[in-house]
């Protein structure tokens, strides 16, 4: 057991170190009251938004800084309940919050902030003329779905049973960005990517939308975690991902409101 | 020292035991030692014993545990077939841009293997360089099938495997090879009949290696191969999906894979490897 915690300790620090949030409470306080290094956990597809948003913040509360640790939710989850020194968490999935929620890692209920919606990514111009998921089944269509431990293919497998479609893809990939790289190169002729995604490298990709999509509408939650170090300043950006301003950032990017 | 010459080969070992093993080397060896060990030791503490059975049982399991070993056995075969007169070039032959070869071929021991991935992709894939004739010419495309990933693992393991048997071969007696010339043999029967019984230690070694970094594969596997049950999802990828939504089906797969590697590399080091 004291072996465990040993352990635990190390990665923690090692975590310290990386994300840099070892002091967050020195300093003055800013505008708001809120001041320091605000820890920020989130999937890797708000990589670009929140990266925008976090300046805006920063901007708004003068002392302020917001750091970002973007990875796959389901590996965020598990830096949290293992003791990860984070102030907020956004999740690409409730399922892979409610693991937090569930260890009592979290402060209050989390709030959906955005949602985002599947399209079927084809290669620039697409070749092989889809138009539906319908086009996705015959052999001659190599197709990528994420794999469905990931948020993306749980979300896939959920809008291709609403549509009764089946579909034998060629492979199952770790996560939603591997799965549009398999496309940009061509080695696939479809995959089901978020609309964000698709949108992100619009320059190699179209995004083609479809109406069973609308059976697997993904919600982010976010919420200030129970052990956060700046409490304070994880409340205020909770806030402020709410604000329209923030709002108007992720619907350029192709997320929905909530 | 008469008796140490008369027992040459236990002499050394004897005379070492007798002395005091230094400080300043005991203490850096031992944190060595913790710091590979540790780790295990955490991962053999989180096992979750009481529900290993059933999850032993698992189809998945199986499948990818078989995909596993054929892979990286083929993969070690590949590089002994490819590896093995490489490193016979590289160290026996003189030829310009010598040394510039032997930097490439360790190109992928420091290649992020994701990288490597996207590497072979860009060669073999369907738009690659060889893939697109590959594709148009015979209707052959590797990526997302079982001999992409033996592919993959080759590309990565394969330098282990030729920095072993290069070692070997510089280190062999060439007087040997020699002999063999100054009798009439020619350079393919020397090599056959000579060098390489001479370096066989050598060369299972470095297959013992190839063969374990081979297994361990992941990256160059997952984003050259893809990932799907029973055609390329070897057991590294399955932990790693594991991970995404049960920590303890990762752990468990993990061990398996610990416990067959490390009792095959045992077994073959007694057979094979003589350590002195």
């Amino acid at each position: 057991m004291r072996l465990r915690n040993a352990l635990a300790a190390l990665a923690v620090s090692g975590l310290l170190i990386s994300t840099g949030c070892g002091d967050s409470t020195d300093g003055s306080p800013g505008a708001a009251g809120v001041t320091g290094d605000i820890t920020v956990f989130a999937p890797a597809s708000l990589t670009e938004s929140f990266t925008t948003i976090g300046k805006d913040f920063e901007a708004a509360n003068p002392g302020t800084k917001v750091v970002f640790n973007f990875a796959g939710s389901s590996a965020l989850a598990t830096q949290i309940n293992q003791g990860a020194p984070a102030d907020v968490f956004a999740s690409a999935s409730p399922a892979t919050m409610k693991t937090v929620t569930d260890a009592g890692n979290a402060e209050g209920a989390p709030t959906t902030f955005v949602k985002n919606q599947l399209v079927i990514a084809v290669p620039e111009g697409n070749p092989k003329g889809v138009k539906g998921l319908a086009d996705l089944t015959g052999p001659g269509v190599k197709v990528a779905l994420c794999a469905e431990q990931v948020p993306c293919g749980a979300a896939a497998t959920k809008a291709l049973a609403a549509a009764g479609v089946k579909i034998t893809p060629v492979t199952l990939e770790q996560d939603v960005k591997a799965a549009l790289s398999k496309v940009k190169l061509g080695e696939v002729d479809a995959a089901l990517v978020y609309r964000t995604d698709a949108k992100a490298s619009d320059a190699d990709v179209d995004g083609i939308e479809f109406p069973e999509s609308a059976g697997a509408i993904n919600e982010y939650p976010i919420v200030v975690l129970k052990n956060a170090p700046n409490k304070a300043g994880g409340q205020a950006f909770v806030a402020y991902v709410q604000s329209d301003k923030a709002r108007t950032v992720l619907t350029t990017a192709g997320f929905q409101a909530p | 020292m008469t008796l140490d010459s008369d027992r040459p080969a236990a002499a050394g070992p004897r005379r070492a035991r007798r002395q005091r093993v230094p400080i300043a080397l005991l203490v850096p060896a031992g944190l060595g030692l913790a710091f590979l060990v540790l780790p295990l030791a955490g991962l053999l503490i989180r096992v979750p014993w009481a529900t290993l059975p059933q999850r032993l049982a698992e189809p998945g399991v199986l499948t990818a545990l078989r995909l596993s070993l054929q892979t990286a056995t083929l993969a070690t075969l590949l590089c002994l077939a490819l590896g093995v007169p490489l490193a016979w070039l590289l160290a026996r032959v003189d030829f310009p841009g010598r040394r510039l070869v032997r930097a490439l071929v360790t190109v992928p021991l420091v290649l992020p293997p994701v990288v490597g991935g996207i590497a072979l992709l860009l060669v073999f894939g369907r738009r690659g360089l060889l893939g697109s004739w590959l594709d148009q010419a015979f209707g052959i495309t590797l990526p997302f099938t079982t001999a992409g990933v033996v592919i993959a693992e080759a590309f990565v393991a394969m330098p282990f495997l030729i920095i072993a048997v290069e070692g070997a071969l510089r280190g062999a007696d060439t007087r040997y090879e020699e002999a063999a010339a100054t009798l009439g043999a020619r350079r393919w029967t020397t090599f056959t009949h000579v060098t390489l019984p001479l370096v066989a230690p050598g060369v299972a070694a470095g297959a013992v290696l190839c063969w374990a970094r081979a297994l361990g594969e992941f990256g160059a596997t997952i984003t050259f191969a893809g990932n799907f049950p029973g055609v390329t999802q070897t057991m590294p990828l399955a932990v790693y999906l594991a991970l995404e939504t049960d920590l303890d089906a990762a752990i468990v797969l993990s061990l398996i894979l610990l416990i067959v590697s490390v009792t095959i590399l045992a077994a073959l080091r007694d057979k094979w490897i003589t350590s002195p």
